[in-house]
């Protein structure tokens, strides 16, 4: 157990860049997922198209693989992405986008036509019935998909230690080069700084549920 | 059903000649569901202030008829004109127009996570640009009218139906419409709270609101209508006005039909 507490440091830097890698990629993603789920449900056709395109794109691309075209692929076209923490970020938003994207279609889906036709037939543009009305509405069943997908992303995060950055599996990778009869103690070191993040998201994921329950 | 509901005596109909310009007119408007042919070749002209009721048997294309003049429903051909402005096909146009045409469904489509007020006050606030001190005194005013201001605080599900759709009325005329549009607003009510709806529709109809109402309330009707148009088959079958429709209709359509609604 030595091997933790001596390590600590190593652990902590490696968290808190998993930490940043998340926070930032969650921020993102949400931001950009729900432009694409807007633009899912828009008027326009060939907006709906173009969404419907990436999410799909992205929903069905390995995370190792968009890794390895924006480093590998990307140049070529003039796009130079650094090795690092702001390529790992930006490769998780692109990716992760696509999946929240599909949780707020989801939740829009759920909430009945009758609401969007109402706030429509009362003279609301598309944009103030979906801020107003559909959207406040589809949270309460967008939450539970979407802690799913936060979930997934804080472990999704690992992929980036394939990619030169020294997050919590590429701390506990370096730790265990130092200390190699200690390997399972160290994994699961990791795997307690990660269930760390994870279950706290839980929390606030079922805080939130009853907070924006009301009855229909 | 119920053709003699009793319904308040002293809101008596307007004269028709006190009717108004052309205010809603369809012209040649055909729509298809798929190898459905809903609406054939649909001619409409609603004058200001006046009253039609759209009666059918289901299917027979009201509903789609009444939901095309927002544009809830697109058509196929033909045009809708609204004050003289043809129906815009998108964007704010559209919305904009849409604020001058009233709707009230037959669900309610209350905003379920709004309380009363807030429902009635939204759509005055962001598509009419009231300040909310205006678009709240605006809305208590309304509320009161339809006899549910007591219950402007709480969510629409505390509500019972009737409350819920003098709600929706209330919602509809907060936009200062220049038509109402009403799509069976009292077929999905408990009996004893249909009353309560068609009063205050009657009162509206009285003073001197342009109406467009789908329903099979044939008391409503013959009370409030300055006009009765009979569709069947996704086409008018015959106009009338309700004393002449009701006792001598024309068409055999429209004979069977009433022979079977009005035998109990």
């Amino acid at each position: 157990m030595d091997v933790l507490v001596d390590n600590l440091p190593s652990y902590w830097a490696g968290f808190l860049v998993t930490m940043r890698l998340t926070l930032y990629s969650g921020v993102i993603s949400l931001a950009l997922g729900l432009v694409l789920a807007a633009l899912r449900v828009s008027p326009i056709r060939p907006l709906r198209g173009l969404a419907a395109t990436y999410v799909e794109l992205l929903r069905n691309t390995p995370l190792t693989l968009v890794f390895f075209f924006l480093i590998l692929v990307a140049p070529q076209f003039g796009v130079i992405a650094p090795l690092g923490f702001w390529t790992a970020v930006i490769c998780l938003s692109l990716y992760t986008a696509a999946f929240v994207a599909e949780a707020v279609r989801s939740g829009i889906n759920s909430v009945g036509v009758g609401q969007a036709e109402a706030s429509r037939a009362i003279g609301l543009t598309f944009g103030q019935s979906l801020g107003n009305v559909i959207l406040p509405q589809a949270l309460r069943s967008v939450v539970p998909p979407m802690i799913n997908v936060f979930i997934a992303l804080t472990k999704n995060t690992s992929v980036a230690a394939g990619f030169a950055v020294v997050e919590l599996v590429g701390s506990g990778r370096r730790i265990s080069q130092g200390n190699p009869g200690d390997a399972v103690i160290i994994l699961i070191g990791v795997a307690l700084f990660y269930l760390a993040i994870t279950i706290p998201l839980g929390v606030i994921a079922s805080t939130v549920e009853r907070k924006v329950a009301f009855s229909r | 059903m119920a053709q003699d509901r009793a319904l308040p005596q002293d809101a008596g109909v307007p004269d028709r000649s006190e009717l108004g310009a052309p205010l809603v007119v369809l012209d040649k408007v055909n729509k298809n569901f798929g190898a459905l042919h809903v609406l054939q070749d649909i001619d409409l002209t609603v004058h200001r202030g006046e009253v039609v009721v759209v009666i059918g048997p289901s299917g027979s294309g009201k509903s789609t008829l009444c939901r095309s003049i927002n544009r809830l429903e697109t058509i196929d051909t033909g045009t809708i004109t609204i004050d003289g402005v043809p129906v815009p096909a998108e964007g704010k146009a559209l919305a904009r127009m849409r604020a001058d045409v009233g709707m009230v469904f037959q669900s309610f489509n209350l905003f379920a996570h709004k309380t009363v007020l807030e429902n009635v006050t939204l759509g005055p606030i962001k598509a009419n640009g009231l300040k909310k001190s205006e678009a709240k005194a605006l809305a208590m005013q309304l509320l009161e009218r339809v006899g549910v201001a007591n219950q402007a605080d709480k969510l629409p599900a505390q509500l019972s139906g009737g409350q819920q759709q003098r709600v929706a009325i209330a919602r509809a005329l907060a936009m200062k419409p220049k038509v109402m549009l009403f799509d069976e607003p009292t077929s999905a009510l408990d009996p004893e709270m249909i009353n309560e709806v068609l009063d205050v529709m009657v009162s509206l109809a009285a003073e001197g609101m342009t109406m467009i109402v789908v329903t099979h309330e044939m008391g409503f009707a013959r009370k409030a209508a300055h006009r009765v148009v009979f569709m069947d088959g996704g086409q008018v079958v015959e106009e009338a006005d309700p004393e002449t429709f009701f006792t001598a209709p024309e068409s055999e359509r429209a004979q069977d039909f009433l022979s079977k609604i009005l035998t109990h």
